[in-house]
């Protein structure tokens, strides 16, 4: 069967799903890099946890994660209220809401890390 | 009804492709109520869903919590902590000790270790490794086994 497919432009939820994966191994690395950091360094005080969201590298790696995790959750919670959510009156408030917590999230991050 | 039959049943139009035939089968289909299973009772007690399957639900389950409201909560302790010392402490010496707060930590713990683990399961089978039925089903049941266990250990470490 040839199916005529133009492969440049309507992608056909293939970068949805690259970006899925791609964000879910920055999220797992930083998670496992954060737990060693946390459970192996010195005792946790507020010296030590100040210091270490200081440093440039955890400024950027902690930045990394909150985009991937907030592209991550986009393609998620859309997926799911596809699915789910009737009718698409409801669907499309829904994906404006969530848009909307998602780039706080994002916001929220810079301000803490940056404050 | 006799010229229908002689329509379907024709020689070398098995299938009745006049139209008539078809009409009155599609027809018939329509007026037969279908059975539905959406319910959420008949999820839980009569459809028996392969672990593979409950993987798969819970992935969602927690991905959607973890977006709403987990994330927001964490990024709240994690402002209070950063903030001054004086809300590190509090959340250390004070926030921390509510068995309430225990007990969310605790389902946190639990809902990013099971969509961690069951995500990289996914990864992998993206990839072809573990694609074979029991195998599926096998890392399945190990996915939710090392989500709980993962649970079990930092819910004791933070008690």
């Amino acid at each position: 069967m040839v199916v005529n497919r133009v492969v440049v432009g309507a992608h056909y939820g293939l970068g949805n799903f690259i970006a899925q994966r791609v964000t879910a191994l920055i999220m797992a690395v930083y998670s496992v890099i954060m737990l060693v950091v946390v459970m192996g360094g010195r005792p946790l005080s507020y010296a030590v946890w100040r210091d270490l969201f200081t440093q440039g590298w955890m400024r950027v790696a902690t930045l990394l994660f909150a985009i991937s995790l907030a592209w991550h959750a986009w393609i998620g919670i859309k997926e799911i209220l596809i699915d789910y959510a009737r009718p698409d009156s409801l669907r499309f408030a829904l994906h404006v809401v969530f848009a909307l917590v998602i780039a706080a999230y994002l916001g929220w991050t810079i301000q803490i890390l940056w404050r | 009804m006799l010229r229908c039959d002689a329509i379907i049943k024709s020689p070398g139009n098995p299938r009745g492709e006049k139209g008539l035939g078809r009409n009155l089968m599609s027809t018939a289909a329509a007026k037969k109520p279908r059975p539905k299973y959406l319910s959420l009772s008949a999820l839980l007690f009569e459809i028996r869903m392969p672990v593979t399957a409950w993987v798969s639900g819970m992935h969602r389950i927690s991905g959607a919590l973890l977006v709403f409201p987990l994330a927001a909560w964490l990024l709240y302790l994690l402002d209070m902590s950063l903030s001054s010392e004086q809300g590190y402490n509090h959340v250390r010496d004070v926030y921390f000790r509510h068995p309430l707060v225990k007990l969310g930590m605790i389902f946190f713990i639990w809902a990013y270790a099971h969509h961690f683990c069951a995500g990289i399961r996914f990864l992998l089978l993206d990839i072809n490794k573990g694609i074979e039925k029991e195998s599926a089903k096998t890392w399945a049941y190990v996915v939710f086994a090392a989500s709980i266990l993962i649970t079990i250990y930092f819910g004791w470490r933070i008690w």
